[in-house]
């Protein structure tokens, strides 16, 4: 009886190729739609959040002058100095370390090979406040920091680039004007979420940098490191009012630094992309929910386009809830295969988008089954009524219909 | 009124059908008493609106009387429900329509194949019992063309084969040769007449040509909702009037 009807529906679906393709193109569509667009959102998520982890959590960034793209008009506002960074290790509550940062740019030299790069000047503290694992050799040793040794740990791009990729713990090359020797390496970050690559560094003791490169004892930048039992909020207050007492600024006046706080735009940028994936998705599901309706609206108009035969088949024996059968597992069956072939371009697509958006390759078993649950269940429930209406008519009436 | 007094098939006692219901109501079977033995050819005549169509519906099991009751091999049909009806029709009914009703961009075999389906037959059984019937109506050869590939007189009788699959006790056929030119009409006449006088089928057919209905031995004329006359052709061929 079962294989009677599946034999019927299938034989239908096949006799009528246009009209079967043309009922599961919407299921196909919002599908598809539903899987990329939640596959996408997700990756796009998880990029945007390893980022923000490579930026490290829970830091602050201090800058002299009032925060990005603020600097015209007035004298410049002074850089730092060592004992702010003292100060606020010392007098704020919440704080892990303390590193301080002063950059400069220089052309590396070692054996024949030459790279232009960052040099970073900072102490110790640099790898407590974020967590950047070396692959070999070791951090500063306090005689280095002390005496401001010409020691260096390089980033992986400078590695690739000056020693071919090969050891370079052990080796010294040409910095500027100034022999190095390489202590440690660091282990690969990636892409900085704003632009620029996080590897192509060349760390070495502040005091190095401050004598050899920049000339100056200032401090550019300081790396705050929040204790994660601590609000970041609260910690940023306490280093704000800090700073505004030691640079001698009154009650009505803005502050000539700024705190970036990376958990802050964590939070924000983790909350728009689960927000822009609610949108699309929502959108796509909305899709499916029209294509659920074109195969109501197919089935419906295939009903009274089939009435005839329906009054043939009545009028020849068949039993209403065959009929009915029949119906129902076409549109399931059509569903299902919209369903399968919705899914399979779905993941067509996320391979070929996911490159070009720059977001990782991601399967999710779960989106792809509720998006298949839903078509077969789409199949079902618009498909049942129009069956109804199928096995409820009078074969005469059908038979008579023109 | 089974002229050759073999036990009624089929047997009708005051049979009434009303449509609609108040003001627009029509009755359009007035009490039909009927009896039709077993094997008989009976063509059905009358005008439009003599109530012809639906006494076939009844006797067709696809509708039911409003009073009155109507026996068919022992069952009181006018006590069952749709899906009994249904049955009933499967088992011991075969149609012929006037507009040959086969499934489009379906094959000859799978056409006449189709009540076997529902009856459940094995796959075997099916295109052995199919291919039969077709080699009856000469159209064995023809088997694997589909409806738009066969002209108006070939298409009736892989719709014939397709109502004697089942091997039914009674074939009814509405206007038969309605739309076919008189050479082909008189082609599926003598079709039917061979399979009533080789297989003992009941053959009931409404026509409107006295020509086709000289090939059945009874025939029942209508009017206004009443049986008007029945005429016996006790030598086949003879016209009837």
């Amino acid at each position: 009886m079962l294989g009677t009807t599946i034999l019927l529906a299938v034989r239908s679906i096949l006799r009528h190729k246009l009209r079967s393709f043309l009922t599961t193109l919407g299921i196909i569509i919002g599908v598809a739609a539903v899987v990329t667009m939640v596959t996408l959102g997700k990756a796009t998520t998880s990029a945007v959040q390893s980022q923000i982890a490579a930026l490290g959590t829970n830091i602050l960034q201090i800058r002299p002058g009032q925060g990005f793209g603020r600097g015209g008009g007035g004298p410049r506002p002074p850089d730092f100095e060592e004992a702010d960074v003292e100060a606020i290790r010392e007098q704020v509550a919440g704080v892990t370390a303390v590193a301080p940062q002063a950059q400069s740019a220089a052309t590396a030299i070692y054996n024949g090979a030459n790279w232009s790069t960052t040099i970073n000047g900072t102490t110790n503290d640099y790898f407590r406040v974020q967590p950047w694992p070396l692959t070999s050799g070791r951090i500063f040793q306090p005689a280095e920091e002390q005496a401001g040794k010409a020691v260096c740990i390089i980033g992986n791009t400078v590695r690739q680039n000056l020693f071919r990729g090969g050891e370079a713990v052990g080796h010294r090359f040409r910095i500027g004007n100034v022999s190095c020797d390489v202590v440690g390496t660091l282990s690969t970050r990636g892409q900085a979420g704003f632009g620029g690559d996080q590897d192509d560094v060349v760390i070495m003791p502040i005091k190095t940098v401050q004598r050899r490169f920049t000339g100056s004892r200032d401090i550019r930048l300081m790396l705050v490191g929040v204790d994660a039992a601590y609000e970041s909020s609260t910690v940023q207050a306490s280093v704000t009012d800090l700073l505004r007492e030691r640079r001698n600024i009154s009650g009505g006046k803005d502050d000539d630094f700024n705190i970036f706080d990376t958990a802050q735009i964590s939070a924000t940028l983790t909350g728009t992309t689960t927000l822009l994936t609610g949108i699309v998705t929502a959108v796509a599901a909305i899709s499916l929910v029209v294509g659920g309706i074109g195969i109501m609206n197919i089935m419906l108009v295939s009903v009274t386009e089939r009435t005839r035969e329906i009054g043939i088949r009545l009028a020849i024996g068949a039993v209403a809830r065959e009929v009915l059968m029949q119906f129902l597992v076409e549109a399931i069956a059509l569903s299902c295969l919209g369903g399968i072939v919705g899914l399979v371009i779905a993941q067509l697509a996320v391979l070929v988008l996911a490159p070009v958006m720059q977001v990782p390759y991601l399967f999710e078993p779960q989106i792809n089954l509720i998006a298949f649950a839903i078509a077969a269940l789409i199949g079902v429930v618009f498909g049942y009524f129009p069956a109804r209406r199928a096995a409820a008519l009078n074969p005469i009436d059908a038979l008579r219909h023109e | 009124m089974a002229s050759d007094g073999a036990a009624p098939i089929i047997r009708l006692r005051n049979v009434t059908k009303v449509y609609g219901e108040g003001a627009t109501q029509f009755q359009a079977l007035k009490g039909i008493d009927l009896d039709i033995a077993a094997g008989d050819f009976v063509a059905v005549m009358g005008p439009s609106g003599s109530g012809k169509s639906t006494t076939m519906n009844i006797l067709g099991c696809l509708d039911v009387p409003s009073g009155g009751t109507f026996e068919f091999r022992g069952h009181h049909v006018e006590t069952l429900g749709r899906d009994e009806r249904a049955l009933l029709r499967r088992r011991y009914l075969g149609f012929v329509f006037q507009g040959f009703n086969l499934l489009a961009r379906t094959s000859a075999l799978e056409n006449v194949e189709l009540p076997l389906l529902y009856r459940g037959d094995a796959k075997a059984e099916r295109r052995e019992a199919a291919m039969a019937a077709l080699a009856k109506v000469g159209l064995d050869q023809w088997w694997d063309h589909t409806p738009a590939e066969l002209s108006g007189g070939q298409q009736q009788r892989v719709a014939i084969a397709r109502a004697i699959v089942t091997q039914p006790d009674v074939l009814l056929a509405d206007e038969p040769t309605g739309n076919l030119d008189s050479e082909r009409s008189v082609e599926i006449m003598k079709l039917l007449s061979d399979l009533n006088a080789q297989s003992g089928i009941t053959v009931l057919m409404v026509t409107h040509e006295p020509d086709m209905a000289a090939f059945a031995r009874t025939v029942i004329h209508f009017k206004d909702g009443l049986v008007e006359r029945v005429d016996h052709n006790h030598r086949q061929g003879e016209t009837v009037d």
